[in-house]
């Protein structure tokens, strides 16, 4: 199988490019993105990449595979090539490290800013915060993300302005804490969010929902929170 | 929180809101116009000034140029914010559009008021 393959060292290289491998895979076995990745390091062990669960559920090797951003590790190779050629490159819109390896730093900063975590200003309960099973329902297909980027990454306004709009990923989990009844922080909340770039620049464009291997819907979350903002404004 | 002071309101949900109902201003006036123009196949120039004669005709055509202008301004200024990363030019690009939209809406009075 052909394997077309992002370099890029900086050390070395003045410019990325595209290398083209050759990889025998076994027979009558349907091989996962991250195994290929595996056999290529095996003849080249400079080739970098980031992974670590290797089953989908630490979010470390989110990449762009044949232009879909995907988990390596629960992609199969006939699924993504079924042509024969598989083309991997590093997440698109973030600085690159080295090959597929992408520096991260800006879509932690607008996860940090949405805070997330419980604020509560209420006295501590002898045992703990009850929630009723309905207002825990709430939180289902939100608090499943991994943080792979794979979203964010493929959201166009996240590439033109990563620094103000907050993109899928952050709020997701954005709404993930307006929506726990335990958070007493839902109208400071919102004040952070309520400008023309942090939740607004959102165009509906969908990729985060077409890309995402948790099955999550960012696009509704985002929606929720608008709704939020219009109906205390309105 | 980002700050931003050339938008059209001080909030994302003002431009938002905006946004939509100047849409459904322009959605319907467009509509009506062309409704009209469907069932008058004889039209003259007299029967059209006459129809631009009435008041609540310039009272809905001064909404639609005032909506254009909002829809525009929100729609250019997102385009310029998401597109032109050099502040000046942005600026400049932004402050050209606000006076084409600003020439049209007086130069729309002008015309429906026949002044």
């Amino acid at each position: 199988m052909l394997v077309s393959l992002y370099r890029y060292n900086p050390e070395t290289d003045n410019v990325p490019y595209m290398q083209d491998l050759e990889v025998t895979l076994p027979e009558g076995k349907d091989l996962m993105v991250l195994d290929v990745l595996h056999m290529l390091k095996e003849d080249d062990p400079s080739v970098a990449f980031r992974r670590s669960c290797r089953e989908g559920v630490c979010g470390s090797d989110g990449m762009n595979i044949n232009g879909k951003n995907a988990l390596a590790c629960v992609t199969p190779v006939s699924e993504v090539a079924p042509k024969g050629k598989l083309v991997v490159r590093p997440l698109p819109g973030l600085p690159v490290i080295r090959d597929l390896v992408v520096d991260m730093s800006i879509f932690y900063r607008q996860y940090e800013r949405i805070q997330p975590y419980l604020i509560n200003d209420n006295p501590e309960p002898a045992i703990e915060r009850l929630q009723s099973p309905e207002d825990r329902e709430k939180l289902d297909g939100l608090y499943e993300c991994i943080l792979c980027a794979c979203c964010s990454t493929a959201c166009p306004s996240f590439w033109w302005n990563p620094d103000k709009f907050v993109g899928p990923a952050g709020l997701l989990q954005a709404y993930r804490f307006l929506a726990d009844s335990r958070d007493t922080a839902t109208a400071d909340r919102l004040d952070n969010l309520d400008d023309p770039f942090s939740v607004f620049r959102c165009r509906g464009i969908m990729n985060c929902v077409s890309v995402c291997p948790k099955g999550l819907n960012p696009t509704r979350a985002i929606g929720h929170i608008r709704t939020m903002l219009m109906q205390r404004t309105t | 929180m980002v700050t931003s002071v050339t938008n059209l309101g001080r909030t994302g949900a003002f431009d938002w809101l905006m946004q939509r109902v100047s849409a459904v201003v322009l959605g319907v006036y467009t509509l009506f116009l062309a409704g009209y123009l469907l069932a008058s196949p004889d039209l003259d120039y007299a029967q059209w000034a006459g129809l631009f004669d009435q008041m609540w005709m310039r009272i809905f055509s001064l909404l639609a140029l005032i909506s254009l202008g909002l829809h525009a301004w929100v729609g250019l200024w997102t385009i310029t914010t998401d597109y032109i990363k050099p502040t000046a030019l942005r600026f400049l690009i932004q402050a050209v559009c606000g006076l084409i939209m600003f020439v049209y809406l007086v130069w729309g009075v002008e015309i429906l008021w026949g002044l």
